[in-house]
């Protein structure tokens, strides 16, 4: 698993609230910082590429293990 | 330049309050600028008092833990019910509140726009609504849809 710099744990939470707490940790970060998303809400699988496509900030990796997905985000320029 | 969304609420049930305040927040963390403009009853979307409610009368869509013949369904309480069941649900399952999606999109640059018209229309008060919104008509909406990438009436 790739190195990170901050984790938010979403565990729990449904849809937008993935998304959106993502993108209040990113705007804390400064470029090239990686962020581990964890979510158990099963539309993050399709959401947070989108989210990361639309923002042009890097997704790295993306796993699932234990019924959690594990994302690490690259802020981006 | 930023995408634009531009949506319309005429709702102000608690299932009709989602949609909006959901899209462009997340919008918003997109990177899109989203305006809402509040008409009719989506006015009660911006009320301090968010005393929302939902109701299984004339929606045979909405699940019921046993089916309620629509007849019972004007028993006083019924409405009550199905709001409590309904928020007790959207709790449960890790939803945001309509509140704090409301404050989300405020955080994040949402323009929540009153419908004059409707405001006057129900003899609303200014005091009756949240601050950090704007007021406006239908020319001041169809001016932004005009240049939306999206636009959507809920």
């Amino acid at each position: 698993m790739s190195d990170f710099d901050t984790e938010i744990d979403t565990s729990g939470l449904n849809c937008p609230l993935p998304v959106l707490k993502a993108r209040k940790m990113l705007n804390e970060m400064t470029s090239a910082q990686r962020l581990r998303l964890i979510c158990t809400d099963k539309g993050a699988l399709k959401d947070i590429p989108a989210f990361c496509k639309m923002t042009g900030n890097p997704l790295l990796s993306s796993e699932e293990t234990d019924g959690k997905l594990y994302f690490i985000i690259e802020k981006g320029a | 330049m930023a995408k634009k969304l531009a949506i319309i609420a005429s709702k102000g049930t608690l299932d009709g309050a989602y949609p909006p305040f959901l899209l462009a927040s997340t919008a918003a963390a997109l990177g899109f600028e989203a305006k809402i403009f509040f008409t009719f009853y989506g006015l009660q979307l911006l009320k301090n008092d968010l005393s929302l409610k939902v109701s299984p009368l004339g929606n045979p869509a909405m699940p019921m833990p046993v089916p309620v013949p629509s007849i019972v369904q004007i028993i006083p309480g019924l409405e009550a019910f199905a709001t409590w069941m309904m928020q007790r649900k959207l709790k449960k399952k890790g939803v945001a509140s309509v509140a704090e999606l409301r404050e989300i999109c405020l955080e994040s640059g949402v323009e929540l726009i009153a419908c004059q018209m409707t405001v006057d229309l129900f003899d609303f008060k200014n005091s009756d609504f949240i601050d950090g919104i704007s007021h406006g008509g239908a020319a001041t909406f169809l001016e932004f849809a005009s240049e939306a990438d999206i636009t959507l009436y809920i």
